[in-house]
């Protein structure tokens, strides 16, 4: 193929200019629950983010990864003209990162995961015709965008309702608390890793059987539990809490949770992000290595290794003043309201990106906290704001697929 | 950068206004003291003095007042009902308003009370007082309400408040009753007209704990939803 080198590294460039995107915008809204209950400082969430978004961008971010290379459009129709879904990939990228840099300069809530997949219909769309785009599997991610701020708002409201019942409610919230406190550890260490093993690490050459997946689950469910339970102990009723019920102890009690579900929710961030900035990478490279449209051919992990270390590297730039400043509205959110949200959202992310599923993080998010707020544990959640992010996707979706036909008749204008 | 819309999901949590008009209306009646000390006294210019503390008071309540319904957009979505909040926080303000009224009455007739009432007059003037801070207390107590999610060892902690809250108004309606009684000898060697208003006065006074008591039931309707 002409030109495979400057394909492969424009696409590069691209794809970790997005990836590194990712990590300078959208991680702070998976870490600012976190920050803004105050259970880990923003140092700590920098950490915790490089090495779980990395984690799970490695780990659990293959198929989401694939839905985008393949899943959206009908690559074998490229088949005769293979540079055409490299320009495409190439205009999706610039669409959707235009986007975002758009959007996010005017305040207006916006999606990678939404950005970049109406930029792929976009391309596929004019690049090749309308039947090039497979509208069921479309259709089954727009679902997946109705149902996940759903299904995370139901799981919220359970959990935080389960909180309010056997600890906040209680004669000694305290012991309750200290009692508890572990089990939710456990579920979610076990929630996450079950979900991710099963889903396989097949890719990084470690198949495990479902009996393995699901003692190593319980093993790293037991492992995190057993390590909270060890933070928890040292945490002492404040004497000087004159209130009679030691809510303000309560609450680190469920810091030290936090940290977990923040981990969690960096992971599931990155096994769900990462493929909006490689799924065109793997593409391309698919693409390019085969000369033809490569329909089956196994991703490469270099790829998400590469995804992964964009969004370390966002995060290491700019990262660090964007999460301070979203942590730094949310401190409405206490620790037990955090976690109940965060472990919701994690946990409906991490299935998604098993089945494949590319979601929002925080219309997710956003859906679990609405759950905690509707088991009546926010003092007040402004209705107005919710909407407009639960539906950003009516514009986002669109723009991109505009932004992504003009950058593809550009490309080739340039290229071809 | 980035602005931050994610953070916008979060109104104005309404708990520390309405504890802050709550404190405000509490300063204010806790100012019903030095007033009625001057009042007993005859010292006119310390009650005009007191009455213009008390007033200001009472404004800077009226203006938390506002400035909280203001910022309850009904696009809010709160565990509890906007309609109950309104409700606390209305209760709340009559408790500053009778006040006013009461030192507007007595300064401006520079009311003279007869000896005999000075006593339990003071007296139910101090209970008002506590009453006020027991309202004080309970309202206090709603942050720990949202933390709990108004049921449990919490929501009964307000319970037992609002019940001693009651104990303390139903002394205020004893006391009351003693100073009627104490009045109804002197009535026939006092101007009719004076005592009229010092029955009236009475039984503003006793408002006060009433309106108290408002306050505690606007709070179990708030908890009961």
């Amino acid at each position: 193929m002409d030109h495979a080198v400057l394909y492969l590294t424009l696409t590069a460039i691209f794809g970790l200019f997005m990836a590194w995107g990712i990590g300078a915008n959208d991680v702070a809204n998976a870490m600012a629950t976190s920050i803004g209950s105050k259970a880990i400082t923003i140092r700590q969430a920098l950490l915790i983010a490089a090495i779980f978004e990395f984690g799970g961008a490695v780990l659990a971010g293959g198929a989401v990864t694939s839905t985008i290379r393949k899943g959206i459009v009908d690559v074998s129709l490229f088949a005769n003209d293979p540079t055409l879904l490299i320009y495409g990939m190439l205009a999706s990228l610039l669409a959707a990162g235009l986007w975002l840099l758009i959007a996010s300069r005017c305040g207006w809530p916006v999606s990678t995961t939404h950005s970049i997949v109406g930029a792929i219909v976009g391309f596929a769309a004019v690049g090749i015709g309308v039947d090039s785009v497979k509208w069921p599997s479309v259709a089954v991610i727009v679902l997946g965008w109705v149902l996940s701020p759903v299904v995370a708002g139901v799981v919220s409201y359970l959990i935080f309702s389960s909180v309010q019942k056997f600890i906040l409610e209680r004669r000694d919230p305290f012991a309750a608390a200290r009692r508890l406190v572990p089990a939710y550890m456990f579920l979610a260490g076990f929630t996450i890793s079950a979900v991710t093993l099963i889903e396989g690490f097949a890719h990084i050459g470690l198949p495990l059987t479902m009996m393995q997946s699901y003692t190593l689950a319980v093993a790293i469910g037991l492992a995190i539990a057993g390590l909270g339970a060890f933070f928890i102990r040292r945490i002492k009723i404040d004497p000087d809490s004159s209130r009679e019920l030691h809510f303000g102890t309560i609450e680190r009690l469920f810091g030290v949770l936090q940290v977990v579900t923040a981990c969690s929710m960096a992971f599931a961030h990155g096994s769900n992000d990462v493929a909006n900035a490689v799924g065109p990478i793997a593409a391309v490279v698919s693409t390019v290595a085969n000369g033809v449209v490569g329909q089956s051919s196994q991703m490469s992990l270099w790829v998400l290794i590469l995804g992964g270390a964009g969004i370390v590297v966002g995060l290491a730039t700019f990262g660090r003043k964007v999460i301070a400043t979203v942590g730094s509205g949310i401190t409405a959110l206490t620790p037990s309201r955090g976690f109940s949200a965060e472990l919701a959202a994690a946990t409906t992310i991490v299935v998604g990106s098993g089945i494949g599923m590319p979601v929002s993080t925080t219309q997710t998010l956003v859906g679990a906290i609405l759950g905690v707020g509707l088991a009546r544990g926010i003092a007040a959640i402004d209705l107005r704001v919710v909407r407009g992010i639960l539906l950003s996707w009516f514009v986002t979706v669109p723009a991109g697929a505009l932004l992504s036909m003009l950058m593809f008749y550009l490309i080739r204008l340039i290229l071809g | 950068m980035a602005k931050t819309y994610f953070s916008g999901i979060f109104g104005r949590s309404p708990i520390k206004p309405l504890q802050e008009h709550m404190a405000k209306v509490v300063d204010c009646v806790r100012e019903l003291k030095p007033f009625a000390e001057a009042i007993l006294a005859g010292d006119w210019d310390s009650v005009n003095e007191r009455r213009a503390a008390i007033i200001t008071l009472e404004h800077e309540a009226d203006a938390m007042k506002r400035e909280l319904r203001l910022h309850l957009p009904s696009s809010l979505f709160m565990p509890v009902a906007r309609a109950d909040l309104l409700n606390l926080l209305q209760a709340q303000d009559s408790i500053a308003n009778r006040t006013k009224d009461i030192t507007g009455l007595m300064s401006g007739r520079r009311m003279v009370m007869p000896a005999p009432l000075h006593e339990p007059f003071l007296r139910q003037v101090q209970r008002s007082i506590d009453a006020t801070e027991q309202a004080y207390r309970s309202v206090g107590e709603l942050g720990e309400l949202f933390e709990t999610g108004f049921r449990g060892a919490e929501a009964d902690l307000v319970e037992s408040m609002i019940v001693e809250l009651d104990e303390i108004e139903s002394d205020t309606d004893t006391i009351q009753v003693e100073l009627r009684k104490k009045l109804f000898p002197l009535e026939q060697d006092l101007p009719p007209v004076d005592v009229m208003f010092i029955y009236m006065v009475i039984e503003w006074i006793g408002d006060l704990a009433d309106l108290c008591h408002g306050v505690g039931n606007a709070l179990q309707l708030l908890l009961a939803r």
